[in-house]
């Protein structure tokens, strides 16, 4: 042995120590809650759980019976439009079919009509990237930069206005509601406005600024699919046409799924209709123009009241009764082994 | 430094040897210098080299100048005792050896200067042949990690498999009707393409299963650990001011999961400082610390040390706690004036004197200056010597003695004389060395001492002392001038010296007179026992791999309590050829068999078994096993066809210890065991001669502080003391595991949850995941970032395309990584007070191939719910202002937000251990996730860039619907509660330790025990063993006392009886026990010769319960005399008293009692109605080549009730010429040792036949012409009783040494005497 260990005292001292601070943080031993899986813990979540999920499966339940809706296919009842519109040259033959139904019980409160497709796989990738969110904004970009390929300029260059595959498919069939009462027929008052986010309507989509909406799309072309350029999509109300169209806003909001449905009109609650549709027999007039059996699709219509929970949809409900019962059963099971078949635990040993 | 080979270094004192060096000229005459050697092979008493006797004249420079011998020499190698050369010099050849070498990594000492020739530098040096290659270092759970992630990939593959045939068949059934609305991309001709491409796209996007920042993530985690490990107080050294340091940043789980250890001793274990702290002289034992009444005192209260103030030349340093001592000197007692006088004079210690009074011994071996110290301050100073004499101060008064003779100590003879004559003329031999060899040489008067001498001996040995025993003589001046005349006679001689001088020494050190002797102790460094006893606990093998010698490596082993008593037995290997190796590792599996079977299932082996079953067997052995290897058999034993046998021999061993081992062979060993055990291994050590270990092992600990830093340069943990591993591993290691598999099951959770959504999803939107060609070119020119950024941009999956950028980094990162930084399931105290938590890593149970397909499955699962119950409810709903739900952005943040919300319960109930950081960072998460969604979903945001932030307006549409929220709470539920169900009930049936633990803490810190409900008194009815234990009461959470019961019964006075089955056999020695001991009961047997002064050997003997009788095995040693009698002695003690049974003496032939013979058969002779035919066979375990037995057979007709007995019978067959005719006969034999010695064997089992009847008065009842007993099964030739066999089958297959424990409920009456210890601890 050396005497290397004996350093002068002073010249220790002067060396900074290399002992470790002794701060919680550094010796492990911050303060910490431990939470523990005890059975009281355990026991009473499951309880609580079970508890709380019936309360909400029920009233779910409830509410959902509670809504009236009426679904009407109208693919197959209007063949011969459907026959004229797979040829596509017939493009701009007009065609009309109407489909009758008989509401026995009145429909009260606010009734919203849908149309609904069914296998239109508007989630599809290329087709949700199909758009130029800068150009339905009112900016003048350049739209073959974004994804709207192929549905972007025309051969001579023109642009499209809107550019893109959700644009260019735009749902473009007219549907009227009429109430036949005592052999006379009355249409249903509609609003066709105020079907859209706010935030859509106010912040997503703006037309082009001119002095007015023709000017602003001028050196532009309507879709390939369209029949009208966009600033006639209603040409009754300048705050609805054009890109802030609420149809067009609903349609470029893409489905999750290839079966959805759109928010098409409100009744408005006027004279008869002031509390919901009356029971009685109505017919909807149906301008028949987007072609589904390509694609062997079906579209529907479809009349609907809401709740809170929004609207027949009975899945959640019986989901959350389902986990309720087996959160409660969970929680006997759970009790009978622990009471059963535990390692007896005795605290008083080494 | 730029040393090359020729050049001609000079050394001073105390360093370092830089390369090896052919030594050419010392300070000291005859060219001598001393070195240390303690980097290279651990030893530390220095060494002599000389150079040749023409270099070493070369003492100054100019002549050194002038030096052209040419070295011609072997090449580099490893062999650290062996060095051929030749020296050309002058037209004349000198041939070199080792003996003038100097090796790099040795020190100087003694020696002021030295001028040596470089002969190898740089790798070339022995020491750097010695250390192993520098390897890649990584942990298993890394070595895993990697698998998983290629099995992920191949997942992925799948997946995109999958998907990508189900994208052509969709594209081929419903894409091509739908071309009318989308129609296909350019260059996209056939539905096949198509799915070739989308194949590559959801290779992209689902690439997050595969976790890019898994292994940043890991290391983080790491790094955090070291740092814990380089903070933690508890490990640094204010001695040394030395903290721990981790030196690598990616071990630090595998400390979790050591089970081998190797460790190096000097420096290591042991401090290397010798302390003299006992000695007997004349029967009289001193130097036991004893408190005020005279008993035997605890450590921690040891009185004053004796006070040497009166010796003015006393070493301050030295301590000594035995006044008696000191009073005996004072008092003149003569012994032991003349004890200290032998220490005074009989070394080779060198003394300096720099000031008056001011002496330094410089001594070869510690131990000597250890005792020559002793003497100092006890009174009798060393002074100085001359070659011719030696000056002592004996009490103050100088006094010189005459040096006539030294001789001088080596391994055989294991001691060391001198011859001196005193001033009045008188002459006297004094010796000192190892008791084994000096107790042989010591005259017959002195029985009574040296029986008494031994008692004292024995006792040091099993503290772990290091013992000498001293003699002197008087010599005859007529008697010395003749055998100094034939001395100087003998070293003069031209051939044979040696062996002529070693005769001589031998003639004269004989009848010598017994002093006394000392204890030594080699001074363990503190809380290694401890340490190691811990370690052993948590399941660790611990091998000591030393380069110092045998004895001395035992020694250490005892006092560190790595080898002790209990111990069945310690082999000892020290084979010279293979075939001895061989052969003695060959006998010590027999033995560890022979014990466990015989002892346990009764199954005694005839054949040699394969090697194979042999493993098994030795898996399953049930006692305490050691082995000793010296480092030239472990030479042999390393071989390739051996190394299997020496491991299995090995580590079947509860410790092992290899000694005189060179450094690569410390790194052979470690290898070893890395390549066949698969076990994770840790090197530990100090030294240079460890730095090879280091390397090699799975972890390498350098203890720093000491000399020399190499070990720890080349280590990746380092601390200073031994005792910090048990924190490093217990603690540290342990948690580090715990987090890491924590953090692993949870990161491949969260990231299957999260990505496998995506493919749910697929099977919804045509499979369309698709990417242009350049996007391609860019995947797989592999540039991950960049691709995965664009692809996120261009692929609008089920996410807003931002999420899945921030998922991985934002919302979950932190979190986890604050578990995997700062979890803890135990608190530390309790690892270190159960260290069988140790053992989940080491079986590695937290984080294996089935724990990663549970937490896959989880994730899954997770992902399905996730899909698809946000889908079910979406599909058809509609907002409660009566607009469209299920639009794709909507069903996108609601899916994000409560996969957000699910992971992040879910690592609120992973983690264990919330500090606040855990808080901040749990909540944190989802605080961040909400404002970072908000913020991408405002207005600002998509009015600078609308492209990028389509999604504006919809987190504040969608997250005010209650229906979404209603959906994120059913996910959680759903996904959640099944998690807690099983955690709960698996914690609830299965409970693993630490949970109990942790339990248990929670218990007593909460108050909560069902037996404080009753008051504030404990009864415990119906007392048991299993009640033993620490009890301890809290109140208001807060620990107040602790105790611990024992409960145990004393236990009953053995009676012994012993029996030996043949000459070849060891003996058996046995007592019945009336009721089963307590489990703390423990039984030894000592077994020594009667009359003779050595050590008695010691077994532990071993209770089956069936049997009800407690057994020993006493191992006969080769070559013993039968006739010699032995003395048994037996003790049986426990906590609550001991007993022991009265010696017997037995000699080794008295106790022989042979098994019954076998196959007794009994055969008719044809024409012969009144004769029979007895044959047998010997008896299985009686080896007929050296001995026979006699039999005696008896016989009777089955009607007659008395034998009739033929003697002196020595063949195996017997033919009965009085039988009865027509009658059945039954006939046994037994048998005894042919001289009549031992006792007769139990008789064989009745064998029945009936002699030959003629045919024609042939009658009903004839029978076979021989009837046999089956032989038996086995169990039979063996000795111990049938029931025996029968003993806890099930407990020894399970390895369980101490089968009292807890199986069966004593009977209450065994309680009345039941003691109670009760020791009260106030915490």
């Amino acid at each position: 042995m050396k005497n290397k260990t004996s350093f002068p005292p002073q010249e220790g001292e002067a060396r900074p120590s290399r002992c470790p601070d002794n701060s919680a943080f550094k010796q492990q031993k911050l303060p910490a809650w431990k939470p523990q899986l005890t059975i009281a813990t355990v026991l009473s979540s499951f309880f609580l759980i079970g508890a709380f999920c019936l309360a909400v499966g029920v009233c779910l339940v409830l509410s959902a019976n509670s809504v009236r809706e009426i679904q009407i296919d109208y693919s197959d009842k209007c063949s011969d439009c459907s026959k004229l519109r797979e040829n596509s040259s017939n493009w701009n033959k007009e065609c009309h079919c109407s489909v009758n139904f008989t509401l026995k019980e009145d429909i009260l409160g606010d009734v919203f009509m849908y149309y609904g497709l069914q296998n239109f796989y508007q989630n599809h990738r290329r087709y949700v990237i199909s758009r130029s969110d800068a150009q339905l904004l009112g900016r003048n970009v350049n739209i073959q930069k974004s994804y709207c390929a192929p549905f972007t300029t025309y051969r001579n260059g023109t642009p499209m206005a809107p550019c893109g595959a959700i644009a260019n498919s735009m749902f473009n069939d007219t549907i009227d509601l009429f109430y036949n009462l005592n052999s006379s027929v009355i249409q249903v008052p509609l609003l066709r406005t105020g079907n859209s986010w706010w935030t859509d309507k106010n912040v997503k989509f703006r037309n082009p600024e001119s002095y007015n909406l023709s000017s602003a799309f001028a050196g532009t072309a309507r879709p390939p699919y369209w029949q009208k350029p966009v600033y006639l999509l209603d040409e009754e109300d300048e705050r609805n046409n054009g890109y802030i169209n609420d149809d067009f806003i609903i349609w470029m909001r893409v489905s999750a799924f290839a079966t959805f449905r759109n928010l098409y009109r409100r009744v408005r609650r006027i004279r008869q209709f002031a509390d919901g549709l009356p029971a009685g027999n109505y017919t909807f007039h149906i301008s028949y123009n987007f072609p589904v059996t390509k694609f062997k699709g079906r579209k529907h219509v479809i009349l609907s009241t809401v709740v809170w929970s929004g609207g027949s949809n009975p899945f959640l409900g019986i989901a959350y009764v389902v986990t309720g019962t087996a959160a409660t059963l969970a929680g006997f099971v759970i009790t009978a082994i622990h009471l059963k078949l535990r390692k007896k635990k005795t605290y008083f040993q080494k | 430094m730029n040393v090359r080979v020729g050049d001609i270094i000079k050394l001073e004192n105390n360093q370092f040897v830089a390369a090896d060096l052919l030594l050419l000229c010392s300070s000291e005459p005859h060219g001598l210098c001393y070195i240390e050697t303690a980097e290279l092979d651990g030893e530390t008493n220095m060494k002599v080299r000389q150079a040749i006797p023409v270099t070493s004249e070369l003492g100054d420079t100019s002549k050194l100048a002038r030096f052209d011998g040419e070295v011609i020499c072997e090449p580099p190698n490893n062999k650290l005792d062996k060095f051929g050369g030749t020296l050309y010099w002058k037209e004349n050849k000198y041939p070199l050896s080792n003996q003038n070498m100097l090796l790099r990594g040795c020190v100087l000492r003694n020696t002021e200067w030295c001028f040596g020739l470089v002969i190898f530098a740089g790798p070339d040096t022995k020491l750097m042949q010695n250390s192993g290659r520098t390897k890649f270092k990584r942990t298993s759970i890394d070595r895993l990690m990697n698998t998983l992630v290629l099995w992920i990939f191949g997942f992925l593959v799948c997946m995109g498999v999958i998907l990508a045939i189900g994208n052509a068949i969709w594209e081929h059934e419903v894409g091509v009707c739908f071309q009318i609305y989308l129609p296909w991309d350019e260059g996209v001709h056939s539905a096949f393409f198509s799915g070739f491409l989308s194949f590559w796209s959801y290779i992209i996007i689902l690439n997050t299963v595969v976790p890019i920042s898994l292994y940043v993530s890991v290391e983080v985690i790491r790094l955090g650990h070291s740092y814990f490990i380089n903070w933690d107080k508890k490990m640094y050294c204010a001695k040394r001011r030395t903290p721990a340091e981790a030196r690598t940043t990616t071990l630090n789980e595998e400390l979790g999961q050591v089970e081998y250890i190797f460790s190096d001793k000097t420096g290591t274990l042991t401090q290397n400082i010798m302390v003299f702290s006992k000695c007997s002289v004349n029967g009289h034992s001193y130097g036991d610390v004893q408190d005020m009444l005279g008993h035997k005192a605890e450590l921690g209260e040891r009185p004053e040390p004796v006070d040497f103030s009166f010796n003015p030349l006393a070493d301050p340093r030295f301590q000594f706690w035995d006044p008696s001592l000191l009073e005996a000197v004072k008092l003149g007692d003569p012994h032991v004036h003349e004890f200290f006088r032998l220490l005074s004079l009989c070394h080779t210690v060198m003394s300096e004197e720099k000031s008056e009074g001011e002496l330094y011994y410089k001594a070869q071996s510690p131990d000597e200056g250890a005792l020559v110290t002793a003497a100092r301050n006890f009174g009798f100073v060393f002074r100085s010597r001359t070659p011719k004499t030696i000056t002592v101060h004996e009490l103050g008064q100088a006094i010189t003695y005459q040096l006539l003779a030294i001789l001088d100590f080596n391994n055989i003879r294991k001691r060391m004389s001198v011859i001196v004559r005193s001033p009045e003329g008188k002459i006297r031999l004094y010796c000192k060395g190892a008791d084994t060899i000096l107790l042989e040489r010591l005259h017959p008067v002195n029985q009574d001492l040296t029986n008494v001498t031994t008692d004292h001996l024995n006792e040091y040995a099993g503290e772990g002392l290091r013992t000498l025993v001293l003699a002197y003589k008087d010599l005859e001046e007529g008697y010395y001038q003749d055998w100094s005349e034939r001395l100087h006679r003998a070293g003069s001689a031209p051939e044979a010296r040696e062996d002529r001088l070693a005769r001589l020494y031998d003639e004269v050190e004989h009848d010598m007179m017994l002093l006394g002797a000392t204890a030594i102790e080699d001074k363990l460094q503190q809380g290694v026992p401890e340490t190691i006893a811990i370690l052993t606990l948590a399941n660790i093998k611990i091998w000591v791999l030393t380069g110092d010698k045998q004895e001395t490596a035992v020694n250490i082993g005892y006092s560190c309590k790595m080898l002790t008593d209990d111990m069945t037995e310690v082999f000892v290997i020290t084979g010279h050829t293979v075939l001895e190796v061989r052969e003695e590792l060959r006998k010590a599996r027999e033995k560890m068999m022979d014990s466990s079977r015989s002892m346990g299932n009764g199954f005694s082996y005839q054949e040699k078994l394969s090697s194979s079953k042999l493993t098994s067997v030795l898996e399953a052995i049930a006692g305490e096993y050691a082995l000793v290897i010296n480092g030239h058999s472990l030479a042999h034993a390393l071989e390739a066809d051996m190394e299997v046998e020496f491991l299995e021999t090995a580590c079947a061993c509860k410790a092992v210890i290899c000694c005189r081992v060179t450094p690569l062979q410390k790194a052979q060993v470690v290898e070893l065991v890395k390549k066949y055990k698969k076990a994770v291994t840790l090197a530990i050590g100090d030294g240079a001669n460890d730095v090879s270990m280091i390397k090699t092992a799975h972890i390498g600990v350098g203890i720093s502080g000491q000399e020399g830093i190499q070990a720890v340069l080349a280590s990746d943990y380092s601390f200073s003391q031994f005792k910090f591993l048990q924190r490093l591993l217990l603690v540290h290691g342990r948690w580090s595991y715990l987090r890491m598999c924590k953090f692993l099951c949870y990161f491949f959770y969260k990231n299957f949850a999260f990505t496998m959504v995506h493919f749910w999803f697929g099977f919804f939107c045509g499979f369309s995941a698709q990417v242009r060609c350049w996007l391609l070119t860019l995947a797989v020119g592999g540039r991950q970032f960049l691709w995965e950024s664009r692809a996120q941009k261009r692929i609008p999956t089920v996410y807003d395309q931002y999420f899945i950028t921030l998922y991985n980094i934002v919302y979950t990162s932190l979190p986890v990584l604050a578990m995997g930084v700062f979890d803890q399931d135990v608190p530390e105290q309790r690892s270190m007070e159960y260290p069988k938590l140790y053992e989940p890593g080491q079986l590695n149970l937290l984080f294996n191939k089935r724990e990663f397909f549970i937490c896959i499955a989880q994730g899954i699962y997770t992902s399905v719910l996730m899909f698809f119950i946000p889908y079910g409810v979406f599909a058809d709903a509609t907002r409660d202002d009566g607009a469209q739900l299920a639009d794709y952005q909507s069903f996108a943040v609601t899916v994000a937000t409560s996969l957000v919300i699910v992971v992040s319960v879910q690592i609120g109930l992973d983690t264990g251990f919330w500090t606040a950081i855990n808080h901040f960072f749990i909540w944190g998460s989802l605080a961040a996730y909400f404002a970072i969604l908000f913020t991408m979903h405002s207005d600002g945001l998509f009015q600078m860039f609308p492209n990028q932030f389509r999604f504006v307006g919809n987190a504040q549409n969608t997250l005010a619907q209650p229906t979404v929220w209603l959906t994120i709470a059913l996910t959680t539920v759903v996904c959640i509660m099944p998690v807690v169900a099983f955690r709960f009930l698996k914690l609830d049936l299965k409970p693993e330790l630490s949970d109990t633990v942790e339990e248990r803490g929670a218990a007593a810190a909460g108050g909560r025990s069902r037996q404080l409900a009753e008051g504030n008194t404990l009864h415990l009815r119906r007392l048991r063993y299993e009640d033993s234990g620490r009890y301890s009461c809290s109140a208001g959470g807060r620990p107040l006392r602790s105790l611990r019961l024992l409960v145990e019964e004393p236990p009953e006075t053995p009676r012994v009886s012993c029996y030996r089955r043949s000459h070849d056999k060891d003996v058996l020695c046995e007592w019945p026990q009336r009721a089963k001991p307590s489990p703390g009961t423990r039984a030894t047997l000592w077994v020594k010769r009667r009359f003779s002064a050595e050590n008695a050997t010691e077994q532990r003997c071993r209770y089956f319960s069936k049997a009800r009788k407690f057994v020993c095995r006493v191992k006969v040693p080769p070559g013993a005399d039968d006739t010699k009698p032995l003395v048994v002695s037996t003790c049986v003690n426990n906590g609550a008293g001991g007993s022991a049974g009265e010696d017997r003496i037995i000699t080794l032939s008295s106790v022989l009692k042979p098994d019954p013979p076998l196959n007794v058969t009994v055969e008719a002779l044809e024409k012969a109605p009144q004769r029979l035919r007895v044959n047998w066979s010997y008896p299985s375990s009686w080896d007929p080549r050296f001995y026979w037995l006699r039999f005696q057979v008896r016989y009777r007709p089955e009607p007659a009730q008395t034998f009739t007995e033929v003697d002196q019978v020595t063949t195996t067959w017997l033919d009965i010429r009085d039988a009865w005719r027509g009658t059945r006969h039954v006939v046994q034999v037994r048998a005894q040792e042919e001289f009549g010695h031992g006792t007769w064997s139990e008789w064989s089992r009745e064998a029945v036949g009936t002699p030959w009847t003629d045919p024609r008065d042939l009658t009903s009842e004839m029978g076979p012409f021989s009837s046999q007993f089956p032989t038996e099964d086995g169990t039979y030739w063996v000795t111990l009783p049938p029931e025996l066999f029968q003993e806890d089958d099930a407990a020894d297959a399970g390895g369980a040494v101490v089968e009292a424990s807890a199986r069966s409920t004593a009977s209450p009456y065994a309680f009345l005497g039941i003691a109670l210890f009760v020791g009260i601890v106030v915490r």
